[in-house]
């Protein structure tokens, strides 16, 4: 079982739509949405939901008000202002904003009176989905939620699980843009990468980051360049850059409104193969194959 | 701007649910056409205003959170730290505490409950923040060290150092966890820059539910207008949310963005943008 993550640094390159057209080609592996906070996979391969779970990611502090004697013992202890002692005329009381607490328990352990209890929070929602493609597993982080990192590594377990279940060569990993906790626990693991960046003086940058990022964990990483059209000279400058760190450049995807029309107009993967861009992508997965069977 | 001396600064967030719809793009070039204004970058993960600027870079200031070091002389052992720690960032071994630093969220809590006071802090660098002055915009931002995991505290550092005086336009990292929650929180207005897809507006729905959660008001820009996508100006009438600008889908816009130029330089894009600051003072001004 081999396992492709797609990630780009910057976001908005066309890693879903990338990976949609892997999954298409693959026709048998299972797919991972790992942007959990803003997945589109499903968009483009129209899956019928099988299974759907809470996803209980962290603890949030709750003050018992009963209990509590106002001794503000708790007072100050919150690097995260979360708790705040709040009065109103003559009443006072502790309250926890819980879209800042981060779980941390130090409010709890500091309180005499055991007034804070530490309560599981959902953080969002998982599913299990089948596509005309294979199964795909996805997420849905609830807004500002914590711990996203830990629902990506979640996605990311139950897909492996799902491959082993089906006995599937391949996983497709859909990553989140950035270089953060989230694209760390996307990365984890991965048999190679593929970076999706656009020649443009942002996409130049943000490529240098997440190779950087990529090649500090000693994935093998390569290079797909979108709109490689767009602008020749950054083109060249994320060709040489790519080559300085020894990562393969997979393919040069056109600038094609076609694509982006049809992509627009919500038309399904699969609709549009004649378009060039998407024939480079399809022809950027066999250059892939090749490299996963060489290792 | 508005005439009246004692306005409050206003802080402008540029955001949206999915990446690439043009954030940048529109702070880099609003920002341009506003005075008095800092720009800041609070995309740590990927900064990319700094492009635009073209300015000397400042000297880098590194930036620090607190992780746990551990006086082994003074440690016994008894594992109180691994207990009252959340994130499994500490662990007691049979011979060792061993600390995990990318895991902690420097909360303190080991070295408040440690028995022997043989915990104390000592800085993690998580980055940097740099400030530069350019032709067109002062500029705040942060830089987060490649392999550093936790956003948000390096955001909570850049927002803590801007200008109290000036008003600001921040540019925010995609998505609707905790980094664009932390970039978003208290601004005056929060503009969603969208496209007409199906992603973008799918995202852009995702980004109304963090701005009403953080009871922010939120405006549209609608970018790569023209697609024949979902009627996004349908939606936002029917939800009461003000399309504030928008810009077409034009090649000729992505390659003037693919070489680091601002848009304003073309006087035909610089009305867009004087526009947009003009909508954003009255919808701001109430």
């Amino acid at each position: 079982m081999k396992e492709i993550v797609v990630v780009s640094g910057k976001g908005g390159t066309g890693k879903t739509t990338v990976l949609a057209e892997y999954a298409m080609k693959a026709g048998n592996a299972v797919m991972a949405d790992c942007d959990v906070d803003a997945p589109n996979l499903h968009m483009l391969l129209k899956p019928k939901t099988l299974h759907r779970e809470s996803f209980v990611g962290s603890k949030t502090a709750s003050v018992d008000v009963g209990r509590c004697t106002l001794c503000h013992k708790c007072d100050g202890v919150c690097r995260f202002d979360a708790l705040r002692i709040v009065a109103t005329g003559e009443d006072e009381r502790v309250e926890i904003d819980i879209d800042r607490c981060e779980g941390c328990a130090v409010c709890a352990n500091v309180c005499p009176e055991e007034a804070i209890e530490m309560r599981d929070r959902v953080v969002g929602e998982w599913f299990v989905s089948e596509t005309a493609y294979g199964t795909m597993i996805h997420a849905l982080l609830e807004p500002g939620a914590e711990n996203s990192g830990k629902l990506v590594a979640m996605v990311k377990q139950m897909a492996k699980k799902t491959a082993r279940e089906h006995k599937a060569e391949l996983i497709l990993v859909d990553g989140p843009p950035g270089i953060g906790c989230q694209v760390i626990s996307a990365l984890s693991g991965a048999d190679i990468v593929v970076i999706v960046a656009e020649p443009t003086i942002s996409g130049l940058s943000d490529f240098r980051r997440i190779a950087e990022l990529a090649s500090g964990f000693r994935m093998r990483c390569t290079l797909l360049i979108n709109k490689a059209d767009l602008n020749e000279e950054m083109t060249g400058a994320l060709l040489e850059e790519a080559k300085s760190r020894g990562i393969e450049c997979i393919g040069r995807v056109p600038y094609d409104e076609a694509l982006l029309t049809a992509m627009a107009k919500g038309e399904s993967i699969g609709e549009g193969q004649d378009s060039p861009a998407t024939a480079e992508i399809s022809r950027s997965f066999d250059v892939l194959l090749g490299l996963l069977s060489d290792q | 701007m508005s005439s009246e001396s004692e306005r409050r600064p206003t802080r402008i967030a540029i955001a949206s649910g999915k990446g690439g719809t043009g954030k940048t793009l529109i702070a880099t070039n609003l920002a341009s056409v506003m005075s008095d204004v800092t720009l800041v970058d609070l995309d740590v993960e990927e900064p990319n205003c700094h492009l635009f600027q073209k300015a000397e870079c400042e000297a880098p200031e590194k930036a620090y959170r607190p992780v746990p070091e551990v006086d082994e002389g003074k440690c016994t052992l008894c594992g109180r730290c691994g207990e009252v720690c959340q994130f499994h960032a500490i662990v007691t071994l049979p011979k060792e505490v061993m600390v995990f630093s990318e895991l902690c969220h420097g909360c303190g809590a080991c070295s408040m409950f440690c028995p022997e006071n043989a915990i104390a802090e000592k800085e993690h660098c998580l980055g940097d923040t740099i400030s530069t002055s350019g032709e067109h915009f002062e500029l705040l931002y942060g830089r987060l060290r490649v392999g550093e995991a936790m956003p948000t505290y390096l955001i909570r550092q850049v927002r803590g150092m801007i200008p109290g005086g000036a008003d600001a336009v921040l540019d925010c990292p995609p998505g609707t966890a905790c980094a664009s929650v932390e970039s978003i929180r208290g601004a005056d207005l929060c503009i969603l820059v969208t496209e007409p897809t199906p992603f973008g507006f799918h995202d852009l729905k995702l980004a109304l539910g963090v701005t009403k959660k953080l009871s922010v008001s939120s405006a549209v820009f609608i970018n790569k207008d023209g697609l024949p996508g979902p009627d996004i100006d349908g939606f936002c009438r029917d939800n009461n949310i003000p399309v504030i600008g928008r810009l077409p889908l034009d090649r000729d816009i992505a390659e003037r963005y693919s070489r680091g130029e601002l848009l304003i330089s073309d006087a035909g894009y610089r009305a867009v943008f004087e526009s947009l600051r003009d909508r954003i003072m009255e919808v701001t001004v109430r």
